[in-house]
């Protein structure tokens, strides 16, 4: 069983990227719909942005990934080359990333590389690609547009180039936007608002938005759907109300006790591991632990990657 | 006991900057005032650089005794205004200069982005490459080749051209390493930036800033060596005035006339130094600019 999203922008089922004799991501299954925000929660190192960067085949060089399907609006992505692929990056998908300070060329001004993406898929004239630039800054709240458009980007604090990004993501009225933790860089209280600024963006177009992060306030606030990693696999996924009303990986609840308290660190899972990957950090966990774990369901959409029925906590208080 | 040491800090330099400033705009008005020179060359000789007169061999510069008016800087042993020569001579430096900077530039920029930035087995065939050019006795190979080939003003500047890449190669190779893991690359690359497009718009310019500085040091290394193949005789064949030729056709005559060994080895020494205050200027400028 599998969870089923109608009409997903993003599809993609059992994905896998191994480093050398690491595995990074281990079999990871989700989609994204049409004006649906999908959460991609979990700790440091566990798989998100590794996920992300396959979706854009953007991973290091020799690094190869496998999955049973990857598809965008219905094309496939695997089978596409390298230049087909490039045809989609910025154009119908497009990425925003943690670095807002590092992730602008300083050697271009912010209107040469905003238009840049504009005149490269669409083929528009500078002019026609500045006025375009211009209304979107406008358009993610930067007043004064005109002058902002000439200007370099050590010019710009991090909460406006985080800002220009997300206009520059816009350019081509992407259906996907992908954003890998997109405010861990900034103020908190730049973030709120960029946070709002994404939210308002993604309902008034429409956007499929994969967002990543290890806020699970961000989830609560923003998302409709999450899906939670955990070493290289989606251990709970489901919408965000049901996962937040019954969390039921051991990993993400244990009776009394509040999220985050778990002895021990991430592992590191190495090639032809078999099993759960929590299993060495569960306070429940068996020999069979150490087989291959099915995906349960808790009820509608909900899903979790656990050998324990969906009540174990009810029985386990009893 | 307790000894009060009073430590003094030191006094600042203050005029280490405007130094370095003055010698940036002094090798800038140099390099400035050569670039000028050799361009409008023919307004600014008082007599042909060919023309020879042998009644007038060896006339002293104007502040010397014997000298005549209408020779400001005297004239050679067969009788060429040495001013003249002089000027047109720039001409020869700057062209081998330039030219043997844009076509090692072109080559070692090339293969140093290339390695630098795909690293693995591409970057492995760059260093060989590095390594192999930097095993090649640089003046016996320049000599052989002209020897071989025969001496002109275009094969003089292709053998430099051509031996001279390997540190704009080592120095774009280093650049664009550190530049090739940064995250507009990658943003680059996520807005659907061709490989081509990444290397020359994006990693290009962010390291232009290290290859100005050595193309200034290549620029002089260049000009020197077009010298030292002339000054052998097998650089810019005669009657071209190459400033390393006219050294080594004064060498005879230094003992008794000086000057006309002097001349060209001043305006070399001037001009090769201009342009290496002004590439240290630039070093200095550029590095402060990307600390910023």
């Amino acid at each position: 069983m599998t969870p089923v999203v109608p009409d997903p922008v993003l599809s993609v089922a059992n994905l896998r990227v191994s480093f050398g004799q690491t595995e990074a991501v281990r079999g990871v299954t989700l989609a994204v719909a049409r004006g649906e925000t999908h959460c991609l929660v979990g700790e440091s190192g566990c798989g998100k942005s590794v996920t992300a960067l396959s979706v854009m085949n953007l991973l290091p060089r020799g690094i190869a990934r496998t999955a049973d399907h990857l598809r965008f609006q219905g094309q496939d992505l695997l089978g596409m080359s390298e230049r087909q692929t490039a045809r989609l990056r910025g154009d119908k998908m497009a990425m925003i990333f943690q670095e807002p300070m590092t992730s602008l060329n300083p050697a271009y001004t912010i209107g040469s590389q905003m238009s840049e993406v504009f005149e490269r898929h669409r083929g528009a004239t500078r002019r026609q690609a500045m006025d375009r630039a211009a209304e979107l800054l406008a358009r993610v709240g930067i007043t004064a547009p005109g002058m902002r458009l000439g200007q370099y980007p050590h010019q710009l604090s991090g909460g406006l180039r985080q800002r220009v990004m997300i206009a520059m993501a816009l350019m081509c009225d992407p259906e996907l936007l992908i954003a890998d933790e997109p405010t861990t860089a900034l103020d908190v209280t730049v973030q709120a608002q960029i946070l709002r600024l994404l939210q308002r963006l993604q309902q008034e177009l429409g956007l499929a938005l994969l967002l990543i992060t290890h806020d699970l306030g961000v989830v609560a606030r923003m998302a409709q759907r999450v899906s939670v990693m955990y070493a290289g696999e989606v251990i709970e996924t489901g919408t965000v109300a049901e996962v937040f009303a019954a969390p039921t990986h051991p990993g993400m609840t244990r009776t009394g006790e509040p999220l985050g308290n778990i002895p021990g660190v991430v592992p590191r899972i190495p090639l032809g591991f078999i099993g759960c990957g929590f299993r060495d950090r569960c306070t429940l966990a068996m020999p069979e632990c150490a087989q291959t774990v099915p995906l349960r369901n808790a009820g509608g959409d909900h899903f979790y990657l656990c050998r324990l029925p969906p009540d174990w906590k009810r029985a386990a208080a009893a | 006991m307790s000894a009060i040491v009073i430590v003094q800090s030191r006094p600042a330099r203050r005029w280490l900057p405007a130094f370095r400033h003055l010698a940036t705009m002094l090798g800038a008005v140099i390099i400035g005032a050569a670039v000028l020179v050799a361009i409008f060359a023919p307004y600014l000789t008082p007599h042909d650089p060919f023309a020879q007169d042998l009644n007038q061999r060896l006339i002293p510069p104007v502040w010397m005794e014997g000298s005549q008016p209408t020779h400001l800087l005297g004239t050679d042993q067969i009788g060429r205004d040495y001013l003249s020569r002089l000027i047109y001579g720039t001409r020869i430096s700057m062209l081998i200069g330039v030219l043997t900077v844009i076509t090692s530039g072109v080559i070692g920029i090339t293969l140093g982005i290339i390695g630098g930035f795909y690293g693995g087995r591409t970057d492995d065939v760059v260093m060989f490459l590095i390594t192999c050019r930097l095993s090649i006795p640089l003046i016996l190979v320049a000599l052989t080749v002209v020897a071989l080939v025969g001496s002109s003003l275009a094969v003089v500047i292709l053998t430099l051209g051509l031996l001279l890449w390997d540190r704009f190669a080592v120095v774009a190779r280093t650049t664009a390493m550190q530049v090739r893991n940064l995250d507009y690359i990658a943003a680059a690359q996520a807005a659907g930036a061709s490989r081509l497009h990444i290397l020359l718009r994006e990693v290009l310019p962010n390291i232009a800033n290290h290859l100005v500085v050595v193309a200034t040091l290549e620029m002089a290394l260049a000009i020197l060596l077009e010298a030292a193949l002339s000054f052998l005789g097998l650089g810019v064949p005669p009657p071209l005035p190459s400033w390393g030729l006219m050294i080594a056709e004064a060498k005879e005559y230094m003992f008794f006339s000086p000057w006309v060994i002097m001349t060209p080895g001043v305006a070399l020494f001037v001009l090769v130094l201009g342009i290496n205050l002004l590439g240290d200027g630039l070093r200095d400028l550029l590095g402060a600019d990307m600390r910023r």
